[in-house]
Protein backbone atom coordinates (compact mmCIF):
# COMPACT_ATOMS: atom_id res chain seq x y z
CA UNK A 1 0.00 0.00 0.00
CA UNK A 2 1.17 3.48 -1.08
CA UNK A 3 0.41 6.41 1.75
CA UNK A 4 -0.54 9.88 0.78
CA UNK A 5 0.06 12.62 3.51
CA UNK A 6 -2.19 15.62 2.02
CA UNK A 7 -2.99 17.34 5.09
CA UNK A 8 -2.36 21.16 4.69
CA UNK A 9 -3.15 20.88 0.69
CA UNK A 10 -5.87 22.42 -0.68
CA UNK A 11 -7.92 20.98 -4.48
CA UNK A 12 -6.45 19.74 -6.05
CA UNK A 13 -2.95 18.77 -4.56
CA UNK A 14 -4.37 15.57 -3.02
CA UNK A 15 -6.20 14.50 -6.03
CA UNK A 16 -3.24 15.72 -7.97
CA UNK A 17 -0.89 13.06 -5.41
CA UNK A 18 -3.15 10.70 -5.15
CA UNK A 19 -3.37 10.10 -9.01
CA UNK A 20 0.34 9.82 -9.06
CA UNK A 21 0.66 7.54 -6.25
CA UNK A 22 -1.89 5.23 -8.32
CA UNK A 23 0.49 5.50 -11.26
CA UNK A 24 3.01 4.12 -9.15
CA UNK A 25 1.67 1.26 -7.97
CA UNK A 26 1.84 -0.19 -12.11
CA UNK A 27 -1.30 -2.63 -11.57
CA UNK A 28 -3.47 -3.25 -8.39
CA UNK A 29 -2.61 -2.02 -4.86
CA UNK A 30 -4.06 0.44 -2.41
CA UNK A 31 -3.31 3.73 -1.65
CA UNK A 32 -4.07 5.49 1.75
CA UNK A 33 -4.44 8.80 1.41
CA UNK A 34 -4.78 11.27 4.24
CA UNK A 35 -6.64 14.78 3.80
CA UNK A 36 -8.04 17.45 6.31
CA UNK A 37 -11.26 18.52 5.40
CA UNK A 38 -14.51 16.35 4.09
CA UNK A 39 -14.56 18.31 0.35
CA UNK A 40 -11.21 16.69 -0.35
CA UNK A 41 -12.62 13.59 0.56
CA UNK A 42 -15.67 14.18 -1.42
CA UNK A 43 -13.34 15.48 -4.79
CA UNK A 44 -11.16 11.74 -4.11
CA UNK A 45 -14.21 9.55 -4.23
CA UNK A 46 -15.60 11.59 -7.51
CA UNK A 47 -12.49 10.33 -8.89
CA UNK A 48 -12.46 7.03 -7.39
CA UNK A 49 -15.79 7.06 -8.74
CA UNK A 50 -14.89 7.71 -12.41
CA UNK A 51 -12.36 5.66 -12.72
CA UNK A 52 -13.46 2.46 -10.94
CA UNK A 53 -11.62 2.17 -8.50
CA UNK A 54 -12.86 1.22 -4.56
CA UNK A 55 -13.04 3.77 -2.53
CA UNK A 56 -13.68 3.92 1.54
CA UNK A 57 -12.97 6.85 3.72
CA UNK A 58 -13.26 7.44 7.24
CA UNK A 59 -13.19 10.35 9.46
CA UNK A 60 -9.81 9.55 12.12
CA UNK A 61 -10.57 12.83 13.98
CA UNK A 62 -10.87 16.45 13.73
CA UNK A 63 -9.43 17.38 10.38
CA UNK A 64 -7.88 14.54 9.56
CA UNK A 65 -9.65 11.85 7.06
CA UNK A 66 -8.59 8.81 5.64
CA UNK A 67 -9.35 7.83 1.78
CA UNK A 68 -8.59 4.37 1.16
CA UNK A 69 -8.39 3.83 -2.94
CA UNK A 70 -8.64 0.52 -4.04
CA UNK A 71 -6.84 -0.21 -7.90
CA UNK A 72 -7.31 -3.25 -8.96
CA UNK A 73 -5.07 -4.59 -12.09
CA UNK A 74 -6.27 -5.45 -15.66
CA UNK A 75 -6.55 -9.13 -15.12
CA UNK A 76 -8.62 -8.71 -11.31
CA UNK A 77 -10.90 -6.37 -13.13
CA UNK A 78 -11.39 -8.86 -15.67
CA UNK A 79 -12.56 -11.36 -13.35
CA UNK A 80 -14.29 -9.16 -11.18
CA UNK A 81 -16.46 -8.39 -13.76
CA UNK A 82 -17.02 -12.00 -15.00
CA UNK A 83 -18.29 -12.50 -11.55
CA UNK A 84 -20.29 -9.89 -10.79
CA UNK A 85 -22.20 -10.83 -14.43
CA UNK A 86 -22.63 -14.17 -12.47
CA UNK A 87 -23.86 -12.76 -9.46
CA UNK A 88 -26.19 -10.53 -10.89
CA UNK A 89 -28.28 -14.02 -11.53
CA UNK A 90 -28.13 -15.34 -8.39
CA UNK A 91 -28.81 -12.38 -5.94
CA UNK A 92 -32.59 -11.45 -6.68
CA UNK A 93 -33.21 -11.70 -3.11
CA UNK A 94 -30.48 -9.72 -0.69
CA UNK A 95 -28.36 -11.06 1.13
CA UNK A 96 -29.47 -10.42 4.69
CA UNK A 97 -26.90 -11.56 6.83
CA UNK A 98 -25.40 -9.25 9.16
CA UNK A 99 -21.69 -10.65 8.81
CA UNK A 100 -22.10 -12.70 12.21
CA UNK A 101 -19.19 -14.93 12.90
CA UNK A 102 -19.80 -17.34 15.32
CA UNK A 103 -16.45 -18.49 17.56
CA UNK A 104 -16.11 -22.20 19.05
CA UNK A 105 -13.07 -21.97 21.59
CA UNK A 106 -14.26 -25.07 23.77
CA UNK A 107 -15.51 -28.06 23.52
CA UNK A 108 -18.02 -27.28 26.28
CA UNK A 109 -20.59 -24.20 26.76
CA UNK A 110 -20.73 -22.72 30.00
CA UNK A 111 -18.48 -23.66 33.00
CA UNK A 112 -19.51 -26.14 35.84
CA UNK A 113 -20.27 -29.72 34.38
CA UNK A 114 -18.15 -31.23 31.66
CA UNK A 115 -21.26 -33.30 30.56
CA UNK A 116 -23.60 -31.17 30.70
CA UNK A 117 -21.22 -28.43 28.45
CA UNK A 118 -21.08 -30.67 26.12
CA UNK A 119 -24.36 -31.48 25.50
CA UNK A 120 -25.13 -27.86 25.39
CA UNK A 121 -22.59 -27.04 23.21
CA UNK A 122 -23.77 -29.77 20.69
CA UNK A 123 -27.30 -28.42 21.45
CA UNK A 124 -26.08 -25.02 20.54
CA UNK A 125 -24.77 -26.09 17.36
CA UNK A 126 -27.94 -27.81 16.54
CA UNK A 127 -29.87 -24.94 17.25
CA UNK A 128 -27.69 -22.57 15.47
CA UNK A 129 -28.21 -24.40 12.58
CA UNK A 130 -32.02 -24.00 12.53
CA UNK A 131 -32.15 -20.06 12.62
CA UNK A 132 -33.67 -18.14 9.94
CA UNK A 133 -30.27 -16.02 9.75
CA UNK A 134 -27.18 -18.08 9.35
CA UNK A 135 -23.66 -16.80 10.69
CA UNK A 136 -21.41 -15.91 8.03
CA UNK A 137 -18.48 -17.49 9.10
CA UNK A 138 -18.14 -20.14 12.13
CA UNK A 139 -14.26 -20.45 13.30
CA UNK A 140 -13.51 -23.75 15.41
CA UNK A 141 -10.33 -23.48 17.52
CA UNK A 142 -8.72 -24.90 20.41
CA UNK A 143 -11.26 -27.58 22.12
CA UNK A 144 -13.70 -26.16 19.85
CA UNK A 145 -11.56 -27.30 17.18
CA UNK A 146 -13.16 -31.26 17.76
CA UNK A 147 -16.35 -30.65 16.40
CA UNK A 148 -15.63 -30.59 12.37
CA UNK A 149 -13.72 -33.86 13.14
CA UNK A 150 -14.48 -37.58 12.34
CA UNK A 151 -16.65 -38.63 15.86
CA UNK A 152 -18.44 -35.17 16.30
CA UNK A 153 -21.93 -35.39 17.03
CA UNK A 154 -22.59 -31.68 15.00
CA UNK A 155 -21.34 -33.14 12.40
CA UNK A 156 -25.01 -32.86 10.60
CA UNK A 157 -25.58 -29.64 11.50
CA UNK A 158 -22.33 -28.37 10.47
CA UNK A 159 -22.56 -30.06 6.60
CA UNK A 160 -25.98 -28.64 6.59
CA UNK A 161 -25.35 -25.17 7.54
CA UNK A 162 -22.12 -25.70 4.66
CA UNK A 163 -24.65 -26.44 1.98
CA UNK A 164 -26.21 -23.38 2.71
CA UNK A 165 -23.00 -21.42 2.24
CA UNK A 166 -22.26 -20.69 5.84
CA UNK A 167 -18.31 -20.64 5.84
CA UNK A 168 -16.43 -23.09 8.40
CA UNK A 169 -13.23 -22.80 9.33
CA UNK A 170 -10.80 -24.43 11.65
CA UNK A 171 -7.67 -23.69 13.15
CA UNK A 172 -4.76 -25.98 11.32
CA UNK A 173 -2.37 -25.61 14.63
CA UNK A 174 -5.51 -26.25 17.05
CA UNK A 175 -5.84 -29.68 14.41
CA UNK A 176 -2.32 -30.62 14.63
CA UNK A 177 -2.18 -30.21 18.07
CA UNK A 178 -4.80 -32.75 19.39
CA UNK A 179 -3.42 -35.36 16.36
CA UNK A 180 -6.89 -34.72 14.14
CA UNK A 181 -5.31 -33.29 11.21
CA UNK A 182 -6.02 -36.24 9.22
CA UNK A 183 -10.28 -36.48 10.35
CA UNK A 184 -11.49 -33.49 9.29
CA UNK A 185 -14.64 -33.87 8.04
CA UNK A 186 -16.27 -30.67 7.36
CA UNK A 187 -15.25 -27.29 6.01
CA UNK A 188 -11.44 -25.76 5.67
CA UNK A 189 -7.99 -25.08 7.74
CA UNK A 190 -7.34 -21.84 8.04
CA UNK A 191 -4.54 -19.94 10.30
CA UNK A 192 -4.55 -17.48 12.81
CA UNK A 193 -4.48 -14.28 10.30
CA UNK A 194 -7.81 -15.41 9.12
CA UNK A 195 -9.04 -16.11 12.17
CA UNK A 196 -8.48 -12.48 13.09
CA UNK A 197 -9.68 -11.25 10.24
CA UNK A 198 -13.17 -12.42 10.57
CA UNK A 199 -13.24 -11.58 13.47
CA UNK A 200 -12.62 -8.00 13.59
CA UNK A 201 -14.48 -8.08 10.26
CA UNK A 202 -17.58 -9.29 12.16
CA UNK A 203 -20.61 -7.56 12.41
CA UNK A 204 -21.44 -9.58 15.57
CA UNK A 205 -19.49 -12.09 16.98
CA UNK A 206 -21.62 -14.66 18.84
CA UNK A 207 -18.99 -16.99 21.32
CA UNK A 208 -21.27 -19.62 22.84
CA UNK B 1 9.88 41.62 -10.19
CA UNK B 2 11.38 37.95 -10.34
CA UNK B 3 9.01 37.21 -7.15
CA UNK B 4 5.95 37.91 -8.63
CA UNK B 5 4.71 34.28 -8.98
CA UNK B 6 4.63 33.77 -4.66
CA UNK B 7 1.87 35.90 -4.59
CA UNK B 8 -0.66 33.33 -6.59
CA UNK B 9 -2.01 31.05 -3.83
CA UNK B 10 -5.46 30.21 -6.39
CA UNK B 11 -8.03 32.77 -5.33
CA UNK B 12 -10.94 34.48 -7.37
CA UNK B 13 -13.84 33.20 -7.01
CA UNK B 14 -12.85 29.43 -5.56
CA UNK B 15 -11.78 32.16 -2.65
CA UNK B 16 -15.35 32.44 -1.45
CA UNK B 17 -17.23 31.22 1.09
CA UNK B 18 -19.74 28.13 0.24
CA UNK B 19 -23.60 29.11 -0.25
CA UNK B 20 -24.25 26.45 2.40
CA UNK B 21 -22.76 28.15 5.39
CA UNK B 22 -23.31 31.69 4.18
CA UNK B 23 -27.19 31.04 3.88
CA UNK B 24 -27.11 29.99 7.43
CA UNK B 25 -24.83 33.22 8.39
CA UNK B 26 -27.12 35.57 6.49
CA UNK B 27 -30.93 33.92 8.10
CA UNK B 28 -30.24 35.05 11.15
CA UNK B 29 -28.94 38.75 10.54
CA UNK B 30 -31.10 41.54 12.17
CA UNK B 31 -32.95 43.29 8.70
CA UNK B 32 -33.69 46.63 10.48
CA UNK B 33 -35.90 49.03 9.13
CA UNK B 34 -38.09 48.67 6.03
CA UNK B 35 -37.12 50.86 3.21
CA UNK B 36 -39.01 51.01 0.63
CA UNK B 37 -36.37 53.04 -1.41
CA UNK B 38 -34.56 49.88 -1.55
CA UNK B 39 -35.39 48.20 -4.35
CA UNK B 40 -33.11 45.40 -3.96
CA UNK B 41 -31.35 44.28 -1.01
CA UNK B 42 -30.22 40.85 1.12
CA UNK B 43 -33.42 38.91 0.08
CA UNK B 44 -33.02 38.19 -3.14
CA UNK B 45 -29.68 37.08 -3.14
CA UNK B 46 -29.06 39.79 -6.28
CA UNK B 47 -25.71 40.82 -7.75
CA UNK B 48 -26.04 44.17 -5.72
CA UNK B 49 -28.20 46.44 -3.52
CA UNK B 50 -30.23 49.31 -5.14
CA UNK B 51 -31.74 52.12 -3.95
CA UNK B 52 -34.05 54.96 -5.32
CA UNK B 53 -32.77 58.54 -4.31
CA UNK B 54 -35.15 59.90 -7.37
CA UNK B 55 -37.96 58.85 -9.40
CA UNK B 56 -35.48 58.20 -12.44
CA UNK B 57 -32.30 57.43 -10.48
CA UNK B 58 -31.49 54.71 -8.22
CA UNK B 59 -27.81 54.00 -6.86
CA UNK B 60 -26.33 50.31 -7.49
CA UNK B 61 -24.08 49.48 -4.68
CA UNK B 62 -21.61 46.61 -4.47
CA UNK B 63 -17.74 45.22 -3.43
CA UNK B 64 -16.20 42.46 -4.58
CA UNK B 65 -12.66 41.10 -3.35
CA UNK B 66 -10.70 38.58 -3.69
CA UNK B 67 -7.11 36.37 -3.54
CA UNK B 68 -5.00 36.23 -6.77
CA UNK B 69 -5.94 34.03 -9.21
CA UNK B 70 -2.66 34.63 -12.17
CA UNK B 71 0.52 35.06 -11.38
CA UNK B 72 0.95 38.61 -12.81
CA UNK B 73 -0.21 41.38 -11.11
CA UNK B 74 -1.18 43.61 -13.74
CA UNK B 75 -3.66 41.20 -14.67
CA UNK B 76 -5.01 40.59 -11.75
CA UNK B 77 -5.59 43.71 -11.14
CA UNK B 78 -7.84 43.87 -14.30
CA UNK B 79 -9.58 40.31 -13.57
CA UNK B 80 -11.07 41.87 -10.09
CA UNK B 81 -11.95 45.15 -11.17
CA UNK B 82 -13.95 43.53 -13.88
CA UNK B 83 -15.15 41.04 -11.53
CA UNK B 84 -16.18 43.98 -9.02
CA UNK B 85 -17.63 45.91 -11.91
CA UNK B 86 -19.72 43.25 -13.57
CA UNK B 87 -22.07 43.77 -10.65
CA UNK B 88 -23.41 46.74 -11.57
CA UNK B 89 -23.63 45.40 -15.43
CA UNK B 90 -25.75 42.58 -14.08
CA UNK B 91 -28.42 45.11 -12.80
CA UNK B 92 -28.27 47.08 -15.77
CA UNK B 93 -26.47 50.33 -13.91
CA UNK B 94 -23.50 52.24 -15.30
CA UNK B 95 -20.43 52.47 -13.44
CA UNK B 96 -19.85 56.33 -11.39
CA UNK B 97 -17.06 55.69 -8.75
CA UNK B 98 -15.09 53.26 -7.36
CA UNK B 99 -13.20 52.72 -4.17
CA UNK B 100 -9.63 50.30 -4.23
CA UNK B 101 -10.06 47.51 -1.27
CA UNK B 102 -6.25 45.87 -0.73
CA UNK B 103 -4.75 43.56 1.85
CA UNK B 104 -1.40 43.56 0.99
CA UNK B 105 1.70 42.10 3.38
CA UNK B 106 4.29 44.13 4.27
CA UNK B 107 7.46 42.66 3.34
CA UNK B 108 6.84 42.12 0.08
CA UNK B 109 7.69 44.31 -3.27
CA UNK B 110 5.00 47.30 -3.16
CA UNK B 111 6.06 47.28 -7.09
CA UNK B 112 3.66 44.43 -7.53
CA UNK B 113 1.23 46.19 -5.51
CA UNK B 114 1.57 49.42 -8.13
CA UNK B 115 0.83 46.97 -10.79
CA UNK B 116 -2.61 45.37 -9.17
CA UNK B 117 -3.27 48.56 -8.95
CA UNK B 118 -2.67 50.11 -12.50
CA UNK B 119 -4.63 46.88 -13.68
CA UNK B 120 -7.81 47.90 -11.56
CA UNK B 121 -7.81 51.53 -12.38
CA UNK B 122 -7.33 50.97 -16.46
CA UNK B 123 -10.31 48.72 -15.59
CA UNK B 124 -12.16 51.23 -13.66
CA UNK B 125 -11.51 54.11 -16.56
CA UNK B 126 -13.07 51.72 -19.47
CA UNK B 127 -15.95 50.63 -17.51
CA UNK B 128 -16.22 55.22 -17.98
CA UNK B 129 -15.90 55.45 -14.00
CA UNK B 130 -13.87 57.38 -11.88
CA UNK B 131 -11.61 55.65 -8.99
CA UNK B 132 -12.31 57.86 -6.19
CA UNK B 133 -10.42 56.72 -3.04
CA UNK B 134 -9.63 53.51 -0.98
CA UNK B 135 -8.40 51.20 1.58
CA UNK B 136 -5.14 49.20 2.42
CA UNK B 137 -4.63 46.93 5.20
CA UNK B 138 -0.85 44.87 6.18
CA UNK B 139 -2.17 41.39 6.10
CA UNK B 140 -0.45 37.53 5.45
CA UNK B 141 -2.14 37.34 1.80
CA UNK B 142 -2.35 39.66 -1.36
CA UNK B 143 -6.22 40.86 -1.65
CA UNK B 144 -7.46 43.22 -4.17
CA UNK B 145 -10.79 44.43 -5.59
CA UNK B 146 -13.01 47.58 -5.51
CA UNK B 147 -16.39 48.99 -4.03
CA UNK B 148 -18.04 50.46 -6.79
CA UNK B 149 -21.46 52.88 -7.02
CA UNK B 150 -23.21 52.85 -10.02
CA UNK B 151 -26.86 54.10 -11.39
CA UNK B 152 -29.54 52.73 -12.96
CA UNK B 153 -33.23 53.99 -13.60
CA UNK B 154 -35.47 52.48 -11.49
CA UNK B 155 -37.52 51.08 -14.21
CA UNK B 156 -35.03 49.54 -15.88
CA UNK B 157 -33.31 47.36 -13.65
CA UNK B 158 -32.27 44.29 -14.03
CA UNK B 159 -33.52 42.00 -11.24
CA UNK B 160 -31.97 38.40 -10.95
CA UNK B 161 -35.24 36.89 -10.65
CA UNK B 162 -38.09 37.66 -12.52
CA UNK B 163 -37.89 35.99 -15.38
CA UNK B 164 -40.78 34.29 -17.02
CA UNK B 165 -41.71 30.84 -18.29
CA UNK B 166 -40.65 30.95 -21.91
CA UNK B 167 -37.57 33.09 -21.42
CA UNK B 168 -34.31 32.46 -23.74
CA UNK B 169 -31.46 31.83 -21.23
CA UNK B 170 -28.20 33.42 -22.47
CA UNK B 171 -24.78 33.02 -21.54
CA UNK B 172 -22.11 36.08 -22.86
CA UNK B 173 -19.00 34.49 -21.80
CA UNK B 174 -17.37 30.54 -21.56
CA UNK B 175 -17.32 28.50 -18.41
CA UNK B 176 -14.21 26.47 -17.32
CA UNK B 177 -12.10 29.51 -15.76
CA UNK B 178 -11.97 28.30 -12.37
CA UNK B 179 -10.89 24.99 -13.38
CA UNK B 180 -7.85 26.32 -15.88
CA UNK B 181 -6.68 27.97 -13.09
CA UNK B 182 -6.71 25.44 -10.46
CA UNK B 183 -4.87 23.51 -13.29
CA UNK B 184 -2.44 26.18 -13.59
CA UNK B 185 -1.64 25.95 -10.17
CA UNK B 186 -0.59 22.33 -10.27
CA UNK B 187 1.48 23.32 -13.66
CA UNK B 188 -1.11 20.99 -15.82
CA UNK B 189 -2.24 24.28 -17.91
CA UNK B 190 -1.12 25.23 -21.91
CA UNK B 191 -0.29 28.53 -22.36
CA UNK B 192 -2.87 28.75 -24.54
CA UNK B 193 -6.13 27.73 -22.05
CA UNK B 194 -4.18 29.88 -19.08
CA UNK B 195 -3.78 33.43 -21.63
CA UNK B 196 -7.44 32.64 -23.32
CA UNK B 197 -9.09 32.27 -19.80
CA UNK B 198 -7.24 35.80 -18.41
CA UNK B 199 -8.96 37.30 -21.62
CA UNK B 200 -12.15 36.31 -20.78
CA UNK B 201 -11.52 37.12 -17.18
CA UNK B 202 -10.63 40.73 -18.05
CA UNK B 203 -13.33 41.27 -20.41
CA UNK B 204 -15.62 44.18 -18.89
CA UNK B 205 -19.51 42.63 -18.94
CA UNK B 206 -20.67 46.94 -19.82
CA UNK B 207 -20.75 45.39 -23.73
CA UNK B 208 -23.10 42.68 -23.07
CA UNK B 209 -24.98 44.70 -19.93
CA UNK B 210 -25.14 47.83 -22.66
CA UNK B 211 -25.91 46.06 -26.05
CA UNK B 212 -28.88 44.26 -23.31
CA UNK B 213 -30.61 47.46 -23.20
CA UNK B 214 -32.37 47.62 -26.47
CA UNK B 215 -34.03 44.35 -25.54
CA UNK B 216 -36.80 42.48 -23.68
CA UNK B 217 -34.76 41.60 -20.71
CA UNK B 218 -36.43 40.01 -17.59
CA UNK B 219 -33.78 39.04 -15.49
CA UNK B 220 -29.87 39.22 -15.69
CA UNK B 221 -27.16 38.13 -13.22
CA UNK B 222 -23.48 37.57 -13.92
CA UNK B 223 -21.96 34.14 -13.11
CA UNK B 224 -19.18 34.15 -10.44
CA UNK B 225 -18.96 32.20 -7.09
CA UNK B 226 -21.97 29.82 -6.97
CA UNK B 227 -21.41 28.32 -10.50
CA UNK B 228 -23.55 28.62 -13.82
CA UNK B 229 -25.68 26.23 -11.88
CA UNK B 230 -26.02 28.18 -8.67
CA UNK B 231 -26.51 31.46 -10.08
CA UNK B 232 -29.33 29.88 -12.16
CA UNK B 233 -30.79 28.17 -9.45
CA UNK B 234 -31.40 31.50 -7.76
CA UNK B 235 -32.74 33.49 -10.61
CA UNK B 236 -35.10 30.67 -10.84
CA UNK B 237 -36.24 32.06 -7.50
CA UNK B 238 -38.31 28.97 -6.37
CA UNK B 239 -40.93 29.64 -9.24
CA UNK B 240 -39.89 28.31 -12.18
CA UNK B 241 -38.13 25.34 -14.05
CA UNK B 242 -35.40 25.25 -16.58
CA UNK B 243 -34.24 23.04 -18.88
CA UNK B 244 -30.66 23.60 -19.96
CA UNK B 245 -28.81 22.93 -23.59
CA UNK B 246 -25.48 21.42 -22.50
CA UNK B 247 -24.35 21.19 -26.34
CA UNK B 248 -25.23 25.18 -26.60
CA UNK B 249 -23.14 25.93 -23.71
CA UNK B 250 -20.09 27.80 -24.76
CA UNK B 251 -16.96 26.32 -22.53
CA UNK B 252 -13.68 26.21 -22.49
CA UNK B 253 -12.61 23.16 -24.29
CA UNK B 254 -9.41 22.58 -22.56
CA UNK B 255 -11.66 22.97 -18.99
CA UNK B 256 -13.40 19.70 -19.96
CA UNK B 257 -10.08 18.40 -20.34
CA UNK B 258 -9.01 18.97 -17.32
CA UNK B 259 -11.86 18.42 -15.10
CA UNK B 260 -11.78 14.67 -16.89
CA UNK B 261 -8.00 15.05 -15.32
CA UNK B 262 -9.62 15.71 -11.58
CA UNK B 263 -7.80 18.95 -11.15
CA UNK B 264 -10.77 19.68 -9.57
CA UNK B 265 -11.62 22.78 -6.89
CA UNK B 266 -13.14 22.59 -3.75
CA UNK B 267 -15.45 25.09 -4.41
CA UNK B 268 -17.24 23.54 -7.09
CA UNK B 269 -17.40 20.37 -4.62
CA UNK B 270 -19.20 22.75 -2.18
CA UNK B 271 -21.42 24.38 -5.13
CA UNK B 272 -22.32 20.68 -5.97
CA UNK B 273 -23.03 19.92 -2.62
CA UNK B 274 -25.35 22.32 -2.51
CA UNK B 275 -27.16 23.41 -5.33
CA UNK B 276 -26.66 19.44 -7.46
CA UNK B 277 -29.99 18.42 -5.66
CA UNK B 278 -32.09 21.00 -8.22
CA UNK B 279 -30.14 19.49 -11.17
CA UNK B 280 -31.00 16.78 -13.09
CA UNK B 281 -28.57 15.52 -15.31
CA UNK B 282 -29.94 13.26 -18.64
CA UNK B 283 -26.72 12.10 -20.63
CA UNK B 284 -23.65 14.43 -19.18
CA UNK B 285 -20.43 14.06 -19.29
CA UNK B 286 -18.59 13.88 -15.86
CA UNK B 287 -16.46 16.79 -16.90
CA UNK B 288 -19.21 18.84 -18.29
CA UNK B 289 -20.86 18.55 -15.23
CA UNK B 290 -17.62 19.81 -13.18
CA UNK B 291 -17.42 23.13 -15.52
CA UNK B 292 -21.62 23.47 -15.05
CA UNK B 293 -20.61 23.42 -11.21
CA UNK B 294 -17.14 25.59 -11.83
CA UNK B 295 -16.99 28.78 -9.89
CA UNK B 296 -16.45 31.38 -12.34
CA UNK B 297 -14.06 34.63 -11.19
CA UNK B 298 -15.54 38.08 -13.48
CA UNK B 299 -17.84 35.00 -15.77
CA UNK B 300 -19.90 36.32 -18.02
CA UNK B 301 -23.87 37.71 -18.14
CA UNK B 302 -26.84 34.86 -17.60
CA UNK B 303 -30.04 36.42 -19.49
CA UNK B 304 -33.40 35.75 -19.15
CA UNK B 305 -34.44 37.11 -22.73
CA UNK B 306 -38.07 37.63 -23.97
CA UNK B 307 -38.68 34.21 -26.37
CA UNK B 308 -39.04 36.38 -29.48
CA UNK B 309 -36.05 38.68 -29.27
CA UNK B 310 -33.43 35.77 -27.96
CA UNK B 311 -32.00 35.65 -31.59
CA UNK B 312 -32.10 39.04 -32.30
CA UNK B 313 -30.21 39.71 -28.67
CA UNK B 314 -27.78 36.80 -29.53
CA UNK B 315 -26.86 37.95 -33.21
CA UNK B 316 -26.15 41.30 -31.15
CA UNK B 317 -24.00 39.68 -28.55
CA UNK B 318 -22.16 37.58 -30.92
CA UNK B 319 -21.34 40.39 -33.28
CA UNK B 320 -19.66 42.10 -30.58
CA UNK B 321 -16.90 39.42 -30.21
CA UNK B 322 -18.81 37.63 -27.24
CA UNK B 323 -18.94 34.02 -27.47
CA UNK B 324 -22.54 34.29 -26.53
CA UNK B 325 -25.27 31.18 -26.72
CA UNK B 326 -28.72 30.62 -26.21
CA UNK B 327 -28.11 27.73 -23.44
CA UNK B 328 -31.73 27.08 -22.35
CA UNK B 329 -35.43 28.24 -22.06
CA UNK B 330 -37.17 28.92 -18.53
CA UNK B 331 -40.11 26.58 -18.24
CA UNK B 332 -43.11 26.73 -15.60
CA UNK B 333 -42.63 25.19 -12.27
CA UNK B 334 -41.77 21.32 -12.91
CA UNK B 335 -41.07 18.39 -10.45
CA UNK B 336 -36.83 19.22 -11.78
CA UNK B 337 -35.95 22.41 -11.10
CA UNK B 338 -32.90 22.16 -13.41
CA UNK B 339 -32.78 19.65 -16.48
CA UNK B 340 -29.49 19.51 -18.31
CA UNK B 341 -29.09 17.28 -21.47
CA UNK B 342 -27.16 17.32 -24.32
CA UNK B 343 -29.55 19.62 -26.37
CA UNK B 344 -32.98 21.17 -28.09
CA UNK B 345 -34.00 17.93 -29.27
CA UNK B 346 -34.63 16.32 -25.71
CA UNK B 347 -38.24 16.20 -23.95
CA UNK B 348 -39.45 18.88 -21.43
CA UNK B 349 -39.48 17.96 -17.46
CA UNK B 350 -43.07 19.33 -17.45
CA UNK B 351 -44.20 16.50 -20.16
Amino acid sequence: MIKVNAIGDACPIPVVKAKNAVKSLQGGGQVEVLVDNEIAVQNLTKMAVQKGYGVKSQKLEERRYQVLLTVEGEEAKKEEAEKEAAQEVQECCPDRRRNIVVAISSSQMGEGSEELGRALMKSFLYALAQQEELPRTILFYNGGAAFTCEGSAALEDLKSMEAEGVEILTCGTCLNHYGLTEKLQVGAVTNMYVIAEKMTGAGVIVKP
Amino acid sequence: MEEKIVFCKGGGCTAKLGAGILGRVLEKLPRGIEDENLLIGYDSRDDAAVYKITEDTAIVQTLDFFPPMVDDPYIFGKIAAANALSDVYAMGGDVKTALNIVCFPEEMDLNILGEILRGGSEKVTEAGGILAGGHSIADSGVKYGLSVTGVVHPEHIYPNNQGKAGDRLILTKKLGVGIICTANRVGEASREALSAAKESMMQLNKYASQICREYDIHACTDVTGFSFLGHLHEMLDGRLSCKIYADEVPVFEEALAYADEFLLTAAAQRNRNHFGKYVKFEGISFAMEEVLFDPQTSGGLLIAAEESQAEALLKELQAAGLPAGIVGELLEKAETEILVSAGQGADSPCS
